[in-house]
């Protein structure tokens, strides 16, 4: 299992470098995708089938929306020489990852290994949960009864957003 | 192990795109590899060997189930994910529409 989900995050990874190195903005975005259907993949792998359907919608959205926008402009990717700026852009990345890096081995140690989960807040949910909501599946129950204001947070969110993107995408403001 | 490193890995590159890019499309790909690898991150946290999805079978209740806390959370990141993407190409549009470029520098100088 922990081989299988290792390949396939490799060729995400390859993926994303091409996507972000790409000179055509569509293949960019193309790209893009080989890394959303790849995570699919890996729901479904890791026994989340809730998780995988859902991520297959919103990452054919998200392609959609983005092939929208390359295709409505220009295409070309604008390379030129590292400038001053780029240096000093690269040179603060560096700092972050290694600082990033430090911590994540820290972390990692206290990090159950893959496979053996230890289920610390989820076995109150999990024994008796069908009784209590009523729902077979379990994710569906935390989701829409523990855990309901979060979810109703979440369709606040999403209400927003669109009344953001209406705004921005007006076309003509008030004279 | 190996999975959680393959997993950081993958939000290295996109911190990488997001420092070194120019383009504007290039940094919401970027961003959305990020949040990506986050959600691989969580799903794996929550997986257990031999168990099965959790969908509750009445005939045989004494199965191992995965984890489903880390999957709920997922859930709602999905779709928030989706509303921060939509939210950013609408400005990333409009931005093309006023200046006529995606390069950052050029709008940056073309200011006002």
């Amino acid at each position: 299992m922990e081989v299988a989900i290792s390949i396939i995050t490799g060729l995400m990874i390859l993926g994303a470098l091409f996507a972000i190195h790409a000179k055509d903005l569509l293949s960019a975005v193309i790209a893009c995708g080989i890394v959303g259907y790849g995570l699919v993949i890996c729901f479904l792998l890791l026994k989340a089938p809730d998780l995988a359907i859902v991520q297959i919608v919103v990452d054919t959205i998200t392609l959609i929306m983005m092939v929208a926008v390359v295709l409505d402009s220009s295409r070309e990717e604008s390379f030129s020489r590292l400038d001053t700026f780029g240096k000093i852009a690269a040179a603060t990345g560096l700092i972050i990852i290694v600082v990033l890096f430090y911590f994540f081995i820290i972390a990692s140690s206290n990090l159950d290994v893959l496979g053996k989960s230890s289920l610390r807040m989820a076995n109150a949910y999990i024994h008796g949960a069908a009784q209590k909501t009523g729902s077979a599946n379990l994710v569906t129950g935390v989701v829409f009864d523990f855990r309901g204001y979060d979810t109703m947070g979440e369709a606040v969110v999403l209400v927003t957003a669109v009344l953001g993107v209406l705004t921005i995408l007006r076309l003509k403001g008030k004279k | 192990m190996i999975a959680y490193y393959m997993c950081f890995g993958l939000f290295f590159v996109g911190l990488y795109g997001v420092i070194t890019r120019r383009n504007l499309v290039k940094i919401a790909i970027s961003l959305s590899i990020m949040e990506i690898s986050t959600f691989l991150f969580f799903a794996l946290i929550g997986y257990i060997d031999n168990g099965v999805a959790p969908i509750v079978n009445p005939a045989d209740p004494d199965k191992i189930y995965v984890d489903p806390l880390p999957q709920t959370l997922v859930l709602t990141a999905i779709v928030i994910g989706l509303a921060t993407t939509a939210l950013l190409m609408a400005v990333i549009i409009r931005l093309y529409r006023k200046y006529k470029t995606f390069d950052i520098r050029e709008i940056n100088e073309l200011r006002g």
